[in-house]
């Protein structure tokens, strides 16, 4: 299973960056963008010239072209641009999108590039209908008025508060502060964290005792709206091998790159079903892999809500099957445990800037193989996963190795 | 391919007031129910018009009569409400007694952890929502403790 350039079928990450994540009202979306973008090819010692393919992801942006805007500010070659969006999935599928093309032959060095401003957005939720002064049956389900708060929520803390729930329904030992633990827990590793955009520390009370925005779901369990920008340029393994030794052993192998859609299930009708498309997504990943979810040195998941990231625990073998209370409180997931999930403080606390997120946690786990982590540091990491959830939906999953040589 | 007709308004009659579903598959009336398109070949229900079963892609529908009881699969106290809404309020995931998934609020019950319990009996009750400019009232649907 260990990365080794030789095998010139493989696709690598050559250079990866993110900028902090947080609120920059004094640049745009192109900036954040096109810096993230620059600087991931100066780490991985190449230019625009080397690129053959460039996928760009925002979701907000995705009908204004982003990846043609980002070329005007980095260098316009002339190579073809995927402008991809599937919702908080936007940014990893940007990076499929490289990694299929250099997979197929198609391109030798590719750039993936994701990236959200979304400021002080509030809470997201559905679409809200226009309220009329004459009832009148309209839309799929011939409603007479928005549905958001009548037949249930919307808004996304509750429609994960809910899906935490019924993982509670069905499995022993998981309720609010087990929910709680996984914030407390995210929040403290972001101190260590120089690019997440909070920074502090909470107490398990504080986290309980938080604002409740939709039980068990706190303020202080809800990931918040921000900017930020993420890119990574991959290259094939037979390109690679031409290049330094000191370039071959920063290179870290894409190992799975799997992405993934929800299949009909009786409950998915209603509530977004989160866990299905995970688990299918994580069992052909470990198997293209050949890698077993306890060969993990650290995993980077999808915790938008904190509800969320115990079900994925499960989802991806993390622990046993319907054991992820036991497991959180048995200090599984914390950096001294068995497997460090969110060491970078999570979408919680290290912001969630919805385009940028699927690149940034594989930005996350490069970092770590490569040991230059810094003060969150996994020691001796040499396989990491990353995992993202967009609603709708779709997961992606890469499972990512460091280099052998 | 079922396309069933949206519900037309009723005009106010002299007596009675008229109302509305907040939803098409809100069937009022002496019984008030659900109604849900369900596929003659797998039994997948849908509470929306489909051009295919998204279970087993076959295209025909029948209407199905939704059971009222139900049981509380996963709930929120949702704090932070949309617009206009009252908050707190309980949203939930119920499965009625024949299998089907619905969303919708517990309603006539408390909105706090130690009143709302996963997997409690619930049943289906109606309450108005409130009256538009020509005297029509909505009705929406939700569950109360059975």
């Amino acid at each position: 299973m260990a990365g080794d350039p030789s095998t010139g079928d493989d696709v690598w990450v050559l250079g990866t960056h993110m900028t902090r994540f947080g609120r920059f009202p004094d640049k745009d979306w192109v900036d954040l963008a096109s810096e993230s973008s620059m600087a991931a090819m100066a780490d991985g010692k190449v230019t625009i010239h080397d690129i053959d393919i460039l996928a760009a992801g925002s979701l907000f942006n995705a009908s204004g072209s982003p990846g043609q805007r980002i070329q005007k500010q980095i260098g316009q070659t002339g190579i073809p641009v995927y402008n991809v969006a599937n919702a908080c999935a936007t940014g990893a599928t940007a990076l499929r999108t490289v990694y299929m093309a250099i997979k197929a032959g198609e391109a030798e060095i590719g750039l993936a590039v994701g990236v959200e401003q979304m400021g002080k957005m509030g809470m997201l939720t559905g679409a809200t209908k226009k309220v009329s002064n004459v009832y009148e049956p309209s839309g799929r389900f011939g409603a007479v008025t928005g549905i958001d708060g009548y037949l249930g929520t919307d808004g996304m803390p509750g429609v994960f508060a809910q899906a935490g729930m019924a993982y509670a329904n069905e499995h022993d030992g998981v309720g609010f502060e087990q929910f709680a633990k996984v914030a407390y827990k995210n929040h403290k590793n972001s101190t260590r964290n120089p690019l997440a955009q909070y920074r502090k520390e909470f107490s398990l009370e504080e986290v309980m005792g938080a604002p409740v925005m939709a039980y068990p779901n706190t303020l202080l369990m809800c990931c918040p709206t921000g900017d930020g920008a993420a890119a990574a340029v991959l290259v094939s393994g037979s390109r690679l091998k031409s290049m330094t030794k000191k370039a071959q052993k920063r290179a870290v192998k894409i190992s799975a790159s799997v992405l993934t859609s929800d299949p009909w299930t009786e409950d998915a009708q209603v509530l977004p079903d989160v866990n299905t498309l995970t688990r299918n997504a994580a069992t052909q990943a470990y198997e293209k892999a050949g890698v077993d979810p306890a060969d993990l040195d650290l995993v980077e998941l999808h915790d938008c809500f904190a509800t969320a990231e115990l079900l994925h625990y499960d989802n991806l073998g993390l622990c046993e099957h319907g054991g992820a209370g036991d497991w959180i409180d048995s200090g599984g997931p914390f950096r001294e445990g068995t497997t460090p999930v969110n060491v970078s403080g999570g979408l919680i606390s290290k912001g969630h800037p919805i385009g940028a997120t699927g690149i940034a946690n594989v930005y996350e786990v490069t970092t770590h193989l490569r040991r230059e982590a810094g003060d969150r540091q996994v020691k001796g990491a040499r396989v990491g996963l990353t995992h993202v959830i967009g609603l709708g939906s779709s997961c992606a999953i890469h499972i990512l190795e460091r280099a052998a040589v | 391919m079922v396309a069933k007709k949206a519900p037309t308004r009723r005009k106010p009659a002299v007596s009675a007031t008229a109302q509305v579903p907040i939803v098409d598959y809100l069937r009022l009336g002496a019984r008030p129910h659900l109604r849900a398109h369900e596929c003659t070949n797998c039994g997948a229900r849908y509470f929306d018009r489909r051009n295919a079963c998204a279970k087993c892609g076959r295209t025909e529908f029948k209407n199905a009569r939704v059971k009222n009881a139900a049981r509380v699969k996963a709930f929120t106290i949702v704090h932070r409400a949309a617009p206009g809404i009252p908050a707190p309020y309980v949203s939930a995931i119920v499965t009625t007694e024949d299998g089907t998934t619905v969303r919708s609020n517990i309603v006539n019950c408390e909105p706090s952890p130690d009143a709302v319990k996963l997997g409690m009996s619930v049943k289906l009750t109606t309450y108005p929502i409130g009256t538009d400019d020509e005297g029509c009232e909505a009705v929406a649907f939700g569950y109360q403790p059975a």
